[in-house]
């Protein structure tokens, strides 16, 4: 797993590594199955299209998890999530290249943790924003190493 | 129409309503094909072995595994009747407090918080806000969640 991050490596300003995912419709179909979600916009077109949408769209809820991915990768094993808000605000298709960023918007010491605050999104392939979020973490410190 | 115009008195009443709680065993399986539709290859909640000598001595239930509609959605939020047969998830908040295991089980309650409407590009609106509290078989409570739904 890759080397864990100590909240004295975490700056305000400084960006969280950027992760890509690629929900193809079997995607769609392995998400509503491991999650329980069989709302049919999801998989059957033709109900998708009747609710006016575009065609199937990915589940927000998938969208919250790749978010929860991008921290939980970037926190390393110590770290811990203790946060994670996500708007739906824009739909996405699949066979989009969807890419999870974020950035550290601020560093506190609160009960005996050591939080980081994160603005974080999800970006279609034409960089639009269609899932923003925020994310808190609690680091270990490298003093207690 | 003006804010919240959309809800009705007999709406209102549901606000405060909680449901039968959910409960869940989270079993290995259910996290190995979680970790498969996330393409999430994260060893924490996979490699046994590695995962024992973590911190947290064994396989952990990834947290964003509270996304699922299973834990934190579906069809036992108290909801209102209403003509709006569309519906689109708005968005949601997760904290977590404790860390889940598996082989925890996670029991499930939802309650209605608050009914707001408003007229969108789709026409009326209505955006539901439910609190779900999972506690685990100690009864600890490890997380909730806020969750918006929309109906239209």
């Amino acid at each position: 797993m890759a080397k864990q991050l100590y909240f004295e490596d975490v700056e305000v300003g400084m960006e969280i590594p950027p992760i890509t995912k690629h929900p193809s419709t079997t995607t769609l179909v392995r998400w509503a199955g491991a999650s329980e979600d069989y709302y049919p916009i999801h998989y059957d077109k033709d109900f998708a299209l009747a609710s006016n949408l575009p065609g199937v769209i990915v589940h927000g809820r998938l969208k919250a998890a790749y978010l929860g991915n991008l921290m939980t990768n970037w926190i390393g094993d110590q770290g811990i999530l203790r946060k994670l808000t996500c708007n739906y605000r824009g739909m996405d298709l699949p066979c989009s290249v969807l890419t999870c960023k974020g950035k550290v918007v601020n560093k506190f010491q609160q009960n005996g943790e050591n939080l980081v605050e994160c603005d974080i999104s999800l970006e279609n392939d034409k960089g639009e924003t269609t899932t923003p979020g925020s994310a808190v973490v609690a680091l270990p410190s490298c003093k207690k190493k | 129409m003006a804010e919240n115009a959309a809800v009705t008195d007999e709406m209102k009443k549901w606000i405060g309503r909680e449901s039968e709680a959910t409960v869940i065993p989270i079993e290995k399986f259910m996290v190995l094909k979680f970790a498969l539709a996330t393409d999430d290859n994260n060893p924490l909640w996979q490699n046994e072995e590695y995962a024992k000598k973590s911190k947290h001595g064994g396989i952990m239930v990834p947290p964003n595994m509270l996304c699922c509609s299973m834990l934190s959605g579906g069809a036992n939020r108290p909801t209102p009747p209403h003509n709006y047969n569309r519906r689109l998830d708005g968005g949601a908040t997760w904290d977590f407090y404790k860390p889940m295991m598996v082989g925890d089980t996670i029991a499930s309650v939802a309650k209605l918080v608050d009914i707001k409407s408003r007229e969108g590009k789709m026409g009326t609106m209505l955006f539901f806000v439910w609190e779900i509290i999972h506690t685990n078989q100690k009864g600890e409570l490890v997380a909730k969640t806020t969750s918006t739904g929309i109906c239209y």
